[in-house]
């Protein structure tokens, strides 16, 4: 009943679903302005994020989460040594943070402004010795290998041409909005549900090629006309229904005798 | 000269503006019953016409000038109007420019006279013959049995009967698995959290049974059955790469990030969702696939490489009547 | 010069007598009517566009590596099938405007099929003396079906592999003979022999045409012999049929709509972009995309496929009938199984054996009218839950959430929709009968009538 109501709620009201979430649960410390990048850092992480992911980065449990703090689960992954790479990527989509742990992060307003984003960056990143930021090149890239690859590793979830998909349990969210560096991140990571591709799997170059794809994939040659969302039948069988069907009936009903 | 070329001219502009007056032989009786003219409706159908032979020759220009962008659109589009253009001058004809009569007139009826005459005729072409159902039946058995022959052919576009087949893999035990490059995979290059699509050395990679998901499960999480134990040396696994549900690729391989609190492993199949679980021998968590996935036992080789320990746990690919009762096969 | 060519024609084959007949042919006109004409002139369309992708479709795997003006698959290794319609779309002049009204033409040939089924089914014009000629439409349909799936997997797209590779999933899991059926077909386990293209391409270009043509012409023929039925009139009658002739009334009509419907489908062939193959890539068994979806007329069969529970029909270690069976040809099989026996069944049901060449209107028939709305519920139903991964998708609502619910909904709408319908019919000629009662009683207050006039 409850999948039901949510169904008719979301099919209703995709915009309300799409909403994005306030600005709450930000604590931003009274720090002076020449507060040195990894200090405001580490007050920023102490206010934001310690809840979930625990003193410098140890993790909590979800045994040990506290509770009384409303529908939060206090819980999360350790984060000593995923490095600057991790932090980049989970903040500068707005993935973290994150109301519930047991929710599939998803691609947000980010809360933080950019130099306080910098700062967490650099103070996760201080926690063990974990890779920094990557530095894709999609201009080295070759898209026609770029398709390859996707194809035989990312299409099975992000749709051939980048779209989003679906997985019992999570979305494969679309790429349109993922920046070359985002997508050489989470080809290392392997953010929430996703699995994750060392060297060995996809050397630096073949990730380049990877980024040129999803880069072209974002804005394809069309030359059939109107693109219609690039996900193949669905929205085709909507245009035969609702475009050409009732056009069609139109036609019908201006030559046919109506009805009285 | 010119004077002529005028005259010609305005013979011309009389021939084709001139109006006819309406009306054949006033003598004889009318099939179509008459109506007055409609000046406007053949203003209308003009300027139709007009209009279908611009498109029609937008259409020829697009398609004569080379590198144009949207050409696609540009051809659609005058073709499409033009097409629009003659359809709707005919409608203003049917509607303002012939009569549109009503007619009636009775509906078919059978035809009981006939029918009983060709009955009839049928019956009386047969009465010499004394021995009637021997005859038909011999006549069943001639022409059933050259239909059989005739259609035997047929069989040779398939093993129709051969269905053990289905059951034949390219593995056997001692068989490198390579990555999508060809190349030997070591077993300390499979990590967890990754995975990876594998094929064996030097076969056929477009077959049912070739493809492999390959990944590392921590032993700890390995709860494979008991007669499995030794198939996945350091915790990895290899399965069928093929649902067992409707044959696409399991192109799919979901991995907790923070395992506490989000779904275990799993292999997913894009078409319908079927999802197997890695750390049991490949059963099914949810979806449609009515069967496990077929696991391969592996070893790791002397250079650290891994290879087939034997063929699949059962067949692969999708089912069909029996299937549990086969075992795989090597080709 | 009319009576010129008349006269050359009659000489040679006397056929004036039948001319002047068959000009004087009555159409009973009704907009709803005009809906298996369009299904005929798609497929004309559909014909026409076809033969010409034949002039440069290849239909081999044979593999090539392609070098062609679309760069982002310079160096991709494909199929010669595949390589060949890329070609057709980026480099033979208007192959992709051609391409594309084939495929939008398919599409909607599919729409309007069923349009006129549902016209046919819910004004009763199946009944005798035009049941033969119901049978032979829904046959038409099925082999469209098939001629559609034919047609995109001939392509050898990713898409394409992934809908063959189903087809196979589901002629295997066939009781009995599924294995040998579909190594019959595929010549080898999947994704088949060689020779299986060639024997697709025969089907789809020749066989399934001059099949679906040969029943067309008799569909037509039928129609003719037993003329159109009508709705009640004035002077339409069970007896009599009221109409515009085919000549000079009705031709130009049919004329205007066969471009119509060229034009609607150029215009979306031109403007819509429908199968992008070459953002899809070459097929591999290996390779699989998310979000696979077959065509849209197939699309109530993957909604099955997904919907059924994970059931293999099994006794003891022996599989009897594997999981697709259901949802791909058990369903499928009841659907259609309606669709051919119901004009038998409800003659049985009613004991009306007479010939109808009136149409009810739907309310006037209440439980077949209940019957057809809750069989189409139930196949909209399935549909639907064919696309609850890109609902997922697009609206965050879970997949298993939704499928649990369409498990449920599958079997409660079409009751609901079975009961709320017949109590509209009913409610409907109840509303009418009251009003009949009430316009009697008014004429009868107004006495005396001021003149008689005419009812309706």
């Amino acid at each position: 009943m409850r999948a039901l109501l949510a169904t008719l709620l979301a099919l209703a009201l995709p915009a309300l679903a799409a909403a994005e979430p306030p600005r709450v649960g930000i604590v931003t410390p009274n720090a002076p302005p020449g507060t040195p990048l990894r200090e405001l850092g580490y007050q920023l992480y102490a206010g934001n994020c310690a809840e979930c992911h625990g003193t410098a980065g140890a993790g909590v449990a979800p045994s040990q989460s506290a509770n009384g703090t409303g529908d939060i689960h206090a819980a999360g992954p350790p984060l000593r040594g995923v490095g600057a790479r991790a932090a980049d990527f989970y903040l500068r989509t707005g993935y973290m943070p994150l109301a519930r742990a047991d929710v599939q992060p998803r691609r947000s307003r980010v809360l933080f402004t950019p130099r306080e984003v910098d700062a967490l960056v650099a103070y996760v990143g201080s926690l063990g010795h974990g890779p920094p930021v990557p530095r894709p090149h999609p201009e080295r890239g070759d898209v026609a290998a770029g398709l390859s690859l996707f194809t035989d590793h990312c299409a099975g979830c992000h749709q051939v041409a980048a779209r989003g998909g679906y997985l019992p349990g999570a979305v494969a969210p679309p790429l349109d909005e993922a920046t070359p560096t985002q997508v050489a991140e989470a080809v290392r990571i392997g953010p929430y549900l996703m699995p994750l591709f060392s060297t060995r799997a996809i050397s630096d170059r073949q990730l380049d090629s990877i980024v040129a794809y999803v880069e072209y994939a974002k804005r394809p040659q069309d030359p059939g006309g109107l693109a219609i969302g690039r996900i193949g039948p669905v929205p085709e069988g909507l245009i035969a229904w609702f475009v050409g069907g009732a056009a069609l009936v139109g036609c019908c009903v201006m030559i046919g005798k109506k009805a009285r | 000269m010119i004077g002529r070329l005028k005259d010609l001219l305005v013979a011309l502009a009389v021939l084709l503006l001139g109006r006819r007056r309406p009306g054949g032989d006033p003598e004889a009786e009318r099939i179509v019953p008459p109506g007055s003219p409609d000046r406007r409706a053949e203003a209308w159908v003009l300027a139709l016409f007009g209009l279908a032979t611009a498109g029609s020759i937008a259409f020829l220009v697009v398609y004569a000038l080379d590198p144009l962008a949207h050409r696609t659109q540009l051809l659609g589009v005058a073709l499409g109007v033009a097409l629009a253009a003659l359809g709707a001058a005919c409608l203003v004809i049917a509607t303002r420019l012939v009569v549109t009569e009503e007619l009636e007139e009775p509906y078919p009826a059978e035809h009981v006279g006939d029918q009983d005459a060709v009955a009839q005729l049928v019956a009386e072409s047969g009465d010499r013959i004394t021995r009637r159902r021997l005859l038909t039946l011999g006549g069943a058995a001639a022409g059933g049995t050259l239909g059989l022959a005739l259609l035997a052919p047929a069989l040779a576009v398939g093993p129709v009967f051969d269905t053990d087949e289905l059951a034949k893999t390219p593995w056997r035990r001692g068989r490198a698995l390579v990555d999508e490059a060809g190349r030997r995979i070591a077993a300390d290059a499979i990590e967890e959290e990754a995975f990876y699509t594998a094929f064996p050395e030097g076969a056929d990679r477009e077959t049912v049974g070739a493809p492999l998901v390959v990944v590392r499960l921590s032993p700890d999480a390995l709860h494979l059955p008991p007669e499995r134990r030794g198939w996945a040396p350091e915790g990895i696994v290899a399965y069928s790469k093929i649902c067992t549900h409707a044959g696409c690729a399991i192109a799919l391989y979901r991995k907790p990030t923070f395992p506490a609190v989000e779904p275990r492993p799993a292999f997913v199949c894009p078409c319908h969702y079927s999802t197997f679980d890695p750390a049991t021998g490949g059963t099914v968590l949810f979806g449609p696939a009515g069967r496990a996935l077929p696991q391969l036992p592996l070893l790791v080789d002397r250079s650290g490489n891994l290879r087939a320990a034997g063929n699949f746990s059962g067949p692969v690919g999708p089912s069909w009547w029996g299937v549990r009762s086969r075992k795989a096969r090597g080709a | 010069m009319i009576r010129g060519i008349v006269r050359y024609l009659d000489e040679r084959s006397g056929s004036a007598p039948l001319l002047r007949k068959g000009l004087r042919y009555v159409f009973p006109d009704h907009w709803s009517f005009l809906l298996g004409e369009v299904a005929l002139y798609c497929f004309v369309i559909l014909v026409a566009t076809g033969v010409y992708l034949t002039l440069f479709f290849d239909p081999s795997t044979a593999p090539t590596v392609y070098h062609g003006s679309y760069a982002p698959l310079r160096g991709v290794e494909m199929t010669q099938a595949y390589r060949s319609v890329v070609d057709i779309s980026f480099s033979v002049k208007a192959g992709l405007l051609i391409r594309q009204t084939h495929h939008w033409a398919a599409d909607v040939f599919v729409v309007s099929i069923v349009l006129h089924l549902l016209r046919v089914f819910f004004t009763g014009a199946y009944r005798k003396p035009r049941d033969l000629t119901y049978l032979i439409g829904v046959t038409m349909l099925v082999l469209a079906l098939l001629e559609g799936y034919l047609g995109y997997s001939l392509v050898d797209d990713l898409l394409s592999g992934m809908g063959l590779a189903i087809g196979y999933g589901v002629a295997l899991s066939i009781p009995v003979v599924g294995a040998n059926l579909a190594l019959l077909i595929w010549g080898a386990p999947f994704p088949g022999g060689a020779e299986f293209w060639s024997r697709m391409y025969i089907v789809h270009v020749l066989v399934l045409p001059v099949l679906i043509g040969t029943l067309l012409a008799a569909h037509l023929l039928l129609v003719a012999a037993r003329h159109h039925t009508q709705f009640r009139g004035p002077r339409a009658s069970e007896r009599r049929v009221v109409g515009i002739p085919a000549f000079p009334g009705q031709a130009p009509r049919s004329l205007a709509l066969a471009l119509f419907v060229a034009a609607v489908l150029v215009f979306l062939g031109g403007l819509v972009q429908i199968n992008p193959i070459w953002l899809w890539g070459p097929y591999h068994v290996a390779s699989a995309t998310n979000g696979a979806q077959p065509d849209w007329y197939l699309g109530w069969l993957i909604g099955a496929l997904r919907l059924m529970p994970a059931w293999d029909f099994t006794i003891g270690s022996h599989t009897l009938v594997p999981n697709p069976f259901w949802g791909g040809v058990l369903f499928p099989g009841v659907v259609f199984g309606f669709l051919y026996l119901w004009p038998w069944l409800e003659r049985r049901v009613t004991g009306q054996h007479g010939w109808f060449n009136l149409l009810d209107r739907p309310r006037d028939r209440p439980w077949r009218t209940a019957i057809g709305a809750a069989m189409v519920s139930w196949v909209l139903i399935v549909f639907l839950a064919g696309s609850a991964d890109r609902v997922a998708v697009t609206f965050g609502v879970g997949y298993a959430d939704q499928i649990w619910v369409y498990r449920v909904l599958v079997w409660v709408v079409p009751v609901v929709v079975l009961v709320v319908t017949r109590r509209i019919c009913g409610e409907l000629i109840a509303g009418e009968r009251v009003e009949a009662v009430r316009r009697r009683a008014e004429a009868e207050a107004a006495a005396p009538p001021p003149r008689s006039t005419i009812a309706d």
